[in-house]
């Protein structure tokens, strides 16, 4: 069964234990078609959405998945200017344990983040996407994405599109689908490729056109417009053109690709609204999706196991 | 040195069990008159299959026509177990197919064993979420005593006398691979010292 | 004051000597080494199994004092020295304020002499509060008793003021220690950039971040003539380009420290901040080039970048935490089990690369080997020895050690400072 206090990356992960996860989604998914969509599981539960960095539709996921397990759910909004100069991660989470928090949920702008609370404290501890490290839930929830509509992941071909250097989506993305068997490449301009990718078993593609001819699923990642003033990218017209996903290169994949993003979406710069609002685009079962794996991620870290 | 070791005594049989499913569905159509408006729903994942088995007496004693006029059901309770945060690892969730509206209906919930009602407790409760049916009864192939809630089963296959650590097994074909229903003496070798 | 070490083992690379023998020792100097001496009325020290060498010297030391003494002190940093086998420590010039002036130079000389147990050796800014823009006063510098000049933690990134500083320091034959790194390649970076860079989403630093100024540095030493002294190498690339360098008879030495031999970045992957150093730890390659490097000569000395940080300082975001380990304690036992249990070095290249050299280099009068007259600096280190260190054990005020627990073998039993036993001893704080 699933042996872990924490859930901090898909890293460190087995395929068993994705498929666990994957499999435990499924009963609360069907939850959310009947009329009472909650269950006393984690009742007297204290779940804490500590946020570092400002995010609606994550905290929103967590913040429903508690609340259909019946947990109560406190969110702590930390202004980013605070990481550097205000009390120290570690007091915080300190102080969060003595208010008895259960569970402690973080996002936050540096990688790591999660791992130094989880070495620090007793809550269980679930990563909600630090720094250019990793987002496990987000990864979790495209793999069940992907599964549910395409029966299967060993032996898809899967694209991940645009910022792989800083996009700790992609990261938890390659660790899942290569577990999980699937086929997976990247493209992007070779400034926003990071260091030994290739290591990691994933084929680097820089020309979008080529990079998307036979694939089963197309993710897109959010591109950050303030990497331009990086030199990463000379503009964003320029990455329009050589990187936007749109109507004309939808016509060149699969009739029957799945097209992901895991947003929020710029919409008319790495996705043309044509590709965002066709029936290849999944993006909205993604965010349904995303709370059915969260309530599983919950529910099998709430085991008593190990607690020190 | 102390050792642990099971006695282990089959206390019912694969044609017992056989013969008690067919009583527990002749009851039931015997009390309700007919299988209208009634639901059965097992609780996974042993009383799945013994609700199966109850609509299979019903067709076959030919107290209804097809199994496929009995609403079925399946359960699984884990969610609203009460000592889900004191166990150390939790149990794999599995399936519940309710697919119909339970309001007003007539439940027969069908569990293997009946013993200190907190399933039967969750259960319920997790029923409840579903819609308010008319009614609840409870069927088990064995009630061992021991009960912890006020909860009484309506059909019940056997009842055994057992000591509290004492442990009663349904076995099922769909699951085990053979019929039989075994109690389980724990005892520790010191006992014999 | 007579002391005599008997029976040890004595290597003295600075005299190419290597075999049993006494060290005698009169009034704080060496006066004689050879078997079998006979003093009457000195203090006996048996040697026997241990080997005897010249005091080890360190010539990249933190002390942090004055500003951070939170951190360590010149009398807490030199008993670490002591602890560590080491008799003589240059210390870096980038406390608060930086050691860029006389007074801040005889401010370090008196402190180490009233509370310091080891020699302590100032090394001066190369620019004025090592903003990397106007010269420091090098001459006054040198004539208050700086051995080096050195930036350090930082580079002197505009070229022509390096240039200006290898040719001014020339006159004094003073040293000028590079701390190679192009901030614009490395802005931002937190460890090597590579495989576990992009598996833990930590920005990485390139390899070429230092090479690109190594080879800098190196043409302008070929331009200037000045003497150019390349700190803490930690790339295959470094080492290939110094090599070269020194084929070409440019004016060029370099150091490296203990952990570019030992230890690769994938050890950063719990996010461990006393991974976390500048230059980072890279990979397999170039822990065999500065194997390779120290081996050829290419690389001259050993040193420990000893950069000593508080508990609160580094328990945080790896992002967050300074770079820097300390490094005085453990230097000697990972030389001796990294470098010459493994063949990589003789007993004599090593200790060579820790003594001699290094007083050479930086012009160290009287020390690094055992001359008749020049001051008593000596180390007995069991070479048997296996121990490992817990944070306690160390006596730096800090423990940001990536080495605790580290099973090591070489250890310094006895530290003797111009003839007098400091390690070990009642260790005042």
């Amino acid at each position: 069964m699933f042996n872990h206090k924490d859930l901090l990356d898909l890293e460190h992960l087995d395929k068993k234990e994705i498929e666990l996860i994957l499999e435990t989604a499924k009963p609360f998914k069907s939850m959310f078609t009947r009329s009472i969509k909650k269950v006393p599981t984690l009742r007297g539960k204290t779940v804490v959405n500590l946020f570092y960095e400002p995010s609606t539709r994550t905290r929103t996921s967590f913040e429903i998945a508690s609340k259909r397990l019946s947990a109560d759910v406190v969110n702590v909004a930390v202004a980013n200017s605070s990481v550097v100069k205000g009390e120290s991660l570690i007091d915080t989470g300190k102080v969060l344990e003595a208010m008895k928090a259960d569970f402690i949920i973080i996002r936050h702008s540096l990688a790591g983040a999660p791992a130094i609370l989880a070495r620090n404290l007793n809550a269980r501890i679930i990563n909600a996407g630090d720094g250019f490290h990793e987002h496990p839930t987000q990864g979790l929830l495209d793999m069940y994405t992907i599964l549910e509509k395409k029966k299967r992941i060993a032996g898809l071909k899967v694209l991940l599109v645009g910022d792989i250097l800083h996009s700790r989506v992609a990261k938890s993305n390659i660790w899942a689908l290569k577990k999980m068997g699937a086929d997976v490449r990247v493209v992007g301009p070779p400034t926003l490729i990071p260091p030994a990718i290739e290591d990691f078993g994933v084929k680097v593609f820089y020309d979008l056109d080529e990079a998307l001819k036979d694939v089963d699923v197309i993710n897109i990642l959010r591109i950050q417009l303030e990497r331009q003033q990086d030199n990463l990218f000379p503009s964003v017209h320029e990455y329009v053109a050589l990187y936007q996903m749109n109507g004309d290169r939808l016509r060149l994949a699969k009739h029957d690709v799945l097209i992901m993003h895991p947003g929020p979406m710029n919409r008319g710069i790495e996705i043309s609204s044509e590709v965002a609002d066709s029936a290849a685009a999944v993006i909205n079962e993604q965010v349904t999706n995303g709370i059915a794996v969260r309530m599983a991620v919950l529910y099998l870290l709430s085991g008593q196991k190990d607690k020190i | 040195m102390a050792e642990m070791h099971d006695a282990i005594k089959v206390v019912m049989t694969k044609e017992e069990i056989s013969r008690t499913v067919k009583r527990l569905a002749a009851e039931i159509v015997e009390k309700h008159g007919n299988v209208k408006n009634l639901v059965i729903i097992g609780i996974q994942t042993r009383g799945v299959h013994l609700a199966r088995r109850i609509i299979n007496e019903m067709v076959a004693a030919q107290l209804t026509p097809s199994a496929d006029d009995v609403a079925f059901g399946k359960l699984d309770i884990t969610l609203y177990r009460d000592d889900i945060s004191t166990i150390s690892t939790t149990p794999l969730i599995r399936e519940t197919e309710i697919p119909f509206d339970i309001t007003d209906k007539k439940i027969i919930l069908v569990d293997d064993v009946v013993f200190t009602g907190r399933s039967i407790r969750a259960a319920m409760d997790e029923l409840m979420d579903f819609g308010r049916p008319r009614s609840i009864e409870l069927a088990v192939l064995v009630d061992r005593g021991h009960r912890e809630l006020p909860i009484e089963p309506n059909y019940v296959g056997k009842k055994f006398v057992t000591a509290r650590e004492e442990s009663i097994s349904v076995e099922l074909e769909e699951v085990d691979g053979q019929d039989r229903i075994v109690l389980k003496t724990i005892s520790s070798g010191d006992a014999h010292v | 004051m007579k002391l005599l070490i008997k029976n040890g083992m004595v290597i003295d690379p600075g005299q190419k000597f290597e075999s049993r023998a006494d060290v005698l020792v009169v009034d704080g100097k060496i006066a004689e080494v050879k078997p079998g001496i006979a003093a009457a009325g000195a203090q006996v020290i048996e040697a026997s199994g241990k080997m005897v060498v010249p005091g080890l010297i360190d010539i990249h030391t933190h002390l942090r004092e004055p500003g951070h003494e939170e951190a360590e002190t010149i009398a807490s940093g030199t008993r670490a020295a002591a602890h560590g086998g080491i008799t003589t420590i240059l210390c870096m010039p980038n406390t608060h304020p930086p050691i860029d002036n006389a007074p801040a130079v005889e401010f370090i000389l008196l402190k180490a002499q009233k509370e310091g147990i080891v020699n302590v050796f100032p090394i001066g800014c190369v620019t004025k509060g090592s903003m990397g823009e106007e010269l420091a006063e090098i001459g006054v510098l040198k004539r208050t008793g700086v051995v080096a000049i050195s930036d350090d933690g930082n580079p002197v990134m505009n070229s022509q003021v390096m240039r200006r500083a290898l040719q001014y320091a020339k006159m004094f034959k003073l040293p000028v220690i590079s701390h190679c790194e192009d901030r614009n390649l490395t802005k931002n970076g937190v460890m090597n950039a590579g495989y576990t860079s992009t598996s833990l989403g930590l920005r990485g630093i390139p390899r070429q971040g230092e090479e690109v100024m190594v080879s800098r540095d190196i043409m302008l030493a070929e331009l200037t003539g000045g003497f150019l002294h390349i700190a803490h190498v930690s790339t295959a690339g470094s080492v290939d380009l110094i090599r070269q360098a020194k084929k070409k008879n440019i004016q060029v030495t370099a150091e490296t420290c203990p952990h570019y031999f030992t230890l690769t970045d994938d050890v950063v992957k719990n996010y461990d901040t006393n991974t976390k150093m500048s230059p980072p730890l890279r990979g397999a390659a170039d822990v065999a080039a500065i194997k390779e490097g120290l081996r050829d000569g290419t690389i001259d000395c050993i040193c420990t970048d000893h950069a000593p940080h508080t508990e609160e300082g580094k328990n945080k975001e790896y992002d967050l935490a300074p770079f820097g380990i300390i490094g005085l304690e453990t230097m000697l036992g990972l030389v001796v089990t990294e470098l010459i249990e493994t063949k990589v070095l003789s007993w004599s290249e090593a200790i060579a690369k820790m003594t001699i050299l290094p007083a050479t280099l930086f012009n160290l009068a009287g020390r690094g080997t055992f001359k008749i007259g020049y001051h008593a600096d000596i180390t007995i280190i069991d070479p048997k020895k296996e121990y490992a260190y817990t944070a306690a054990d160390f006596k730096s005020k800090s423990k940001n050690s990536p080495f605790i627990g580290r099973v090591l073998r070489g250890f310094p039993e006895i530290t003797i400072v111009g003839g007098t036993v400091v390690w070990p001893a009642p260790m005042k704080p």
